[in-house]
């Protein structure tokens, strides 16, 4: 059987795979740009970014910061049920009962294979009887926002919790005098900062960039109050797109950077 | 780089706190001790009394409940039935966090966010002992593994050897009342294994810590224990010290796993066995009639005249002797022990005779059980 390496394409190719991907990804963005560059008096200028710091925008701004307010509270909710829920969920699991690890990795890909628009026919009555109780907020959108990044956040974490002799672990710290709380806090969640991290910031990304739901729920996040914007200053509104996009490219790269930086510390100088 | 073998010998003076104020060790007993997975029984009915300060092996293959019967004593694990106690007092049902034992484990158990020195301070600060005292006594402990310049290392910069002696010390540094070893060297290379473990031995002795050691590798279990349990189907099928085991194994399963031998047809007849014409004392009583007798290679030798003429098949240098496989005409296959300076070749005819020591037997079907 031929190694993996063997299959991979060489010289040119390989580059012409990373140039076409590359386009695919480019493109858009490139035209993004160049579309907030188009001066109306003709030609390009930085008139449209200008825009940004214009007082005359403040009542467009004010929807746009009422949306990142909103998504922030979301943000909030959704990362705390992965932080409070999923993840000492999972650790559970993994250590007590094991042979429910296949079930509970089916319920948390599942929201992967429902589109939105399904989710939201379940969640509409839902949400009524939430709303009755609980009022109208925004936070309750929480909750549907953990279930929709469910799958992110279980693959992150599972890919640090098995990677981790988590049950050995817990084992050696239970034999050493450890409680649970203090296996929990003192040796498997600072082992899982890595998968828990990229949890939270996959769950951040996800939810800045949720339109679907909170659009027919009637709620107002980041990417409704960009469609509004939208509708009234088409450009200002691909600004604010761009500069999502920039914040998310920058969650990634902290992703990144975090993980590689801890990988180094603990390797280096390895026999 | 970094070695897999210590730098320098661990300290030898008494000056070192571990060794100060080593104990007397605690006793443990295992008291008709059964466990279940399921429907399957796992420990059945399993008994066992251990000295304070004792060295006991549990030495059986994969699946005869040796780890088991570890993890029930840790805590790891609930008995179905049966208590077990650790100087004198019962502690089934009690956490294992409230057990007060060191445990080394099979897998590498280092936790990989902390250094050396941390990893060994982890137990001192769950007992709460003083952030200054931990240090010191954590010192202390890698230092009598040998490791005192690793402190500051994690886990994934020390090599797998490093690694379990890291481990012991953080299982030591608390002085527990017993220390458990689950196949701790099983991962390890064979220079380091045998490294380690003549040092877990030596700390053992000097620390005066009762210790039970998990392993199905005999060479091991004979090398360091004071008394070496043969498991087999839940239960022990033989308690003993190395040389009881060895030379007086109780049953042909004892016999079997602990050591070489060749198995020969026999005829019994008032205790002693004839073997291919020579006669054989047996071990404890066996029926007349046809067996099965083990005899050991160091039990057979080459002779130049007489005994039995064989044919080589194989023969293995092992360093100070050599072992060579032989089968005689019958088509009986035997291993014989002798110098390294004989060697023989395939197909090379030889001659062995039997010395009159004393075997095990096992009977062959249809043979009345022993008087």
């Amino acid at each position: 059987m031929r190694r993996a390496s063997a299959l991979a394409p060489r010289g040119f190719l390989s580059w012409a795979v990373v140039l076409v991907i590359g386009a695919v990804f480019a493109v858009p963005i490139i035209a993004m740009i160049e579309f907030t560059l188009r001066d109306p008096a003709g030609g390009h200028s930085l008139v449209h970014w200008g825009a940004l710091f214009n007082p005359a925008n403040t009542a467009e701004f004010g929807q746009i910061w009422i949306g990142v307010g909103n998504s922030a509270q979301l943000a909030l909710v959704t990362v705390a049920i992965v932080l409070v829920l999923l993840a000492p969920t999972m650790v559970l699991v993994h250590l007590r009962f094991p042979r429910l690890r296949r079930v509970l990795e089916f319920l948390c890909l599942l929201p992967i294979s429902i589109p939105a628009i399904v989710l939201v026919v379940g969640f509409a009555p839902i949400y009524l009887v939430i709303g009755r109780a609980i009022g109208t907020g925004i936070w309750p959108l929480g909750f549907a926002y953990g279930i929709t990044v469910l799958p992110y956040a279980y693959r992150a974490i599972q890919a640090n919790l098995g990677g981790i002799e988590a049950r050995v672990l817990a084992e050696a710290a239970r034999s050493l005098g450890a409680s649970s709380r203090q296996i929990l806090t003192r040796v498997l969640l600072p082992n899982l900062r890595q998968g828990l991290l990229s949890a939270s910031l996959i769950s951040l990304a996800v939810v800045l960039g949720e339109y679907t739901i909170a659009s027919l729920l009637n709620r107002q996040n980041l990417q409704t109050a960009l469609v509004v914007v939208n509708k009234q200053d088409p450009y200002l509104s691909i600004i604010l797109t761009l500069l999502t996009l920039l914040f998310g490219f920058l969650l990634l790269a902290l992703i990144d950077g975090v993980s590689g930086g801890r990988r180094s510390r603990r390797t280096k100088g390895r026999s | 780089m970094i070695s897999s073998h210590p730098s320098q010998d661990p300290r030898t003076t008494g000056s070192n706190m571990l060794v100060r104020e080593r104990g007397d060790g605690s006793p443990v007993a295992f008291s008709a001790v059964q466990k279940f997975f399921g429907t399957k029984q796992v420990l059945r009915d399993f008994e066992m009394q251990i000295e304070p300060g004792e060295f006991v092996s549990l030495l059986g293959p994969s699946g005869c409940g040796k780890t088991t019967a570890l993890r029930v004593l840790a805590g790891l694990e609930e008995p179905s039935s049966g208590f077990v106690s650790i100087g004198g007092v019962e502690v089934t049902g009690v956490p294992t966090n409230r057990r007060d034992l060191g445990m080394v484990f099979q897998a590498y158990s280092l936790f990989p966010h902390l250094d050396s020195l941390h990893n060994v301070m982890f137990g001192l600060q769950m007992r709460k002992v003083s952030k200054r005292q931990a240090t010191d006594r954590a010192r202390e402990a890698l230092d009598l593994v040998g490791l005192s310049e690793t402190a500051d290392r994690y886990p994934a910069q020390l090599s797998g050897g490093q690694q379990q002696r890291v481990a012991l010390a953080r299982a030591l540094v608390t002085q527990p009342k017993v220390l458990l070893l689950d196949e701790p060297l099983s991962a390890l290379d064979a220079k380091v294994r045998v490294q380690l473990r003549e040092e877990i031995r030596r700390l053992q002795l000097r620390l005066g810590i009762t210790t039970i050691f998990v392993t199905h590798d005999q060479e091991e279990a004979l090398a360091v224990s004071d008394r070496v349990a043969v498991m087999a189907g839940g239960r022990i099928e033989q308690i003993g010290t190395p040389e009881d085991l060895y030379t007086r194994p109780s049953s042909s399963t004892v016999a079997a796993f602990v050591g070489l031998s060749s198995v020969l047809p026999a005829q019994i007849l008032d205790d002693r066995a004839d073997v291919l014409g020579f006669s054989l004392p047996v071990l404890g009583r066996a029926a007349n009639g046809p067996a099965r007798v083990r005899v050991r290679p160091e039990n057979i030798r080459l002779v130049a005249e007489g005994g039995v003429p064989a044919v080589v098949e194989t023969s293995v240098y092992l360093g100070a002797l050599r072992r060579t496989r032989v089968r005689t005409a019958e088509g009986l296959r035997l291993s014989v022990q002798h110098r390294a300076d004989e060697r023989l070749d395939y197909g090379d005819p030889v001659r062995f005779a039997i010395d009159p020591v004393a075997v095990s037997v096992e009977p062959v079907a249809g043979t009345p059980e022993p008087r």
